[in-house]
């Protein structure tokens, strides 16, 4: 056995940083931890860990110096899952048909009206902040769930890269505020307040939805699969009305 | 679970495939959950028709499983593309604020407009007085 010289040490992280297995574990081990610390701090909205486990992995790839490429190749795999999540949506749908069936007219209406503000509220808002039509358009389906969203981009010819990084941003500041937002407009009904946090910050609010309350999420969850699939609908479409 | 898995990323391949084949305006995924809902209502009545399953039980099988996998630990999944959000400050050169406010506004908005709707016609409806 040699002895642990810095050289073979350093011949070790070669090997380890440029794996696919270290990041890969990276990724996991870090999200089991901040789901640790949101639980220690009793599920406080702020602490988010979507947002503590990027803030973490951000961090540890510029003390290391990794580039997000190779980080990625590990990280893909968790990614990659994110397609078939989707799909898995449709076993929520069905299994909450029943509330979907109480609540038909509410969910359609909040939906026909919801799907659109998201749209037009950020068109218009980034449109009056004076950003350039790239933006705009990556900006658009913000609220849609990531996999849906790249397929909207691609619809509306707008980048993919900036259009993963703002619906993971309107996600995450979505179930910060949801929480608070709702206690303060004083909304005790988890059916509505669900939905909204699903249609507004898809999957990452859904996640939080579910931390709160059971009903909450599976409205959540519904909102979130109705919007992704009305926004694809509309979202090429609009853009064109509106001449972007 | 494996079974699972294979029917979640068989509906995403058939979505992806129809919607490339027939140029179809709605993302494959889509697509998927939509073929996945419609099997599952097939799949009822078939098991409506057995003796010794009964529905109320009834967790969908192996896709519910895999399902409940994925779902419980959704948030993990949007770490990955998370991540790269340091690699997009460069794109957005100095507009980062702007970004901000455009995105946080509209999310605020959002929530409040979906929330009011639903709860304005879920009252009209059930005037018993849900909460």
């Amino acid at each position: 056995m040699t002895s642990p010289t810095p050289e073979r040490f350093f011949e070790l992280w070669v090997f380890l940083s440029t794996n696919p297995l270290l990041w890969l574990t990276v990724t996991i081990g870090v999200f089991l931890a901040a789901q640790r610390l949101a639980a220690l701090a009793r599920f406080n909205p702020l602490v988010n860990p979507v947002l503590l486990s990027i803030i973490a992995i951000v961090i540890v790839l510029r003390l290391t110096e990794t580039d997000y490429r190779t980080y990625f190749e590990g990280a893909q795999f968790v990614h990659f899952a994110l397609g078939p999540a989707t799909v898995a949506l449709g076993v929520s749908l069905y299994r909450n048909r029943h509330l979907v069936r109480r609540d038909a007219l509410p969910i359609a209406a909040a939906l026909l009206v919801g799907a659109p503000v998201a749209c037009l509220s950020v068109i218009g808002l980034a449109t009056l902040c004076g950003l350039d039509a790239g933006i705009v358009a990556a900006l658009a389906p913000k609220s849609v769930t990531v996999s849906i969203a790249l397929g909207i981009a691609e619809q509306i010819r707008a980048d993919p890269g900036l259009t993963a990084v703002f619906a993971i941003s309107t996600g995450v500041t979505g179930a910060i505020i949801v929480t608070p937002l709702m206690n303060a407009l004083r909304i005790k009904d988890f059916a509505a307040r669900g939905f909204a946090a699903g249609l507004a910050s898809h999957g990452i609010g859904t996640a939080r939805a579910f931390l709160v309350n059971d009903a909450a999420g599976a409205f959540a969850g519904l909102a979130m699969a109705l919007n992704a699939v009305l926004t694809a609908l509309i979202a090429a479409p609009l853009m064109k009305l509106l001449g972007l | 679970m494996l079974l699972g898995l294979f029917l979640l990323l068989f509906c995403q391949l058939i979505g992806e495939a129809a919607a490339r084949a027939l140029g179809l305006p709605v993302p494959g995924p889509v697509i998927g959950v939509l073929l996945l809902l419609s099997a599952l209502f097939v799949r009822n009545r078939l098991v409506r028709g057995r003796d010794d399953e009964t529905v109320a039980d009834d967790r969908q099988g192996a896709v519910g499983e895999a399902a409940d996998g994925l779902l419980r630990h959704l948030g993990l999944l949007f770490v990955p593309a998370g991540v790269g959000i340091a690699q997009s400050y460069q794109a957005l050169d100095g507009q980062l604020i702007a970004v901000a406010a455009a995105l946080v506004g509209s999310t605020v908005i959002t929530l409040i407009v979906t929330v009011a709707t639903f709860r304005l016609v879920a009252r009209r409806l059930h005037k018993d007085g849900r909460p």
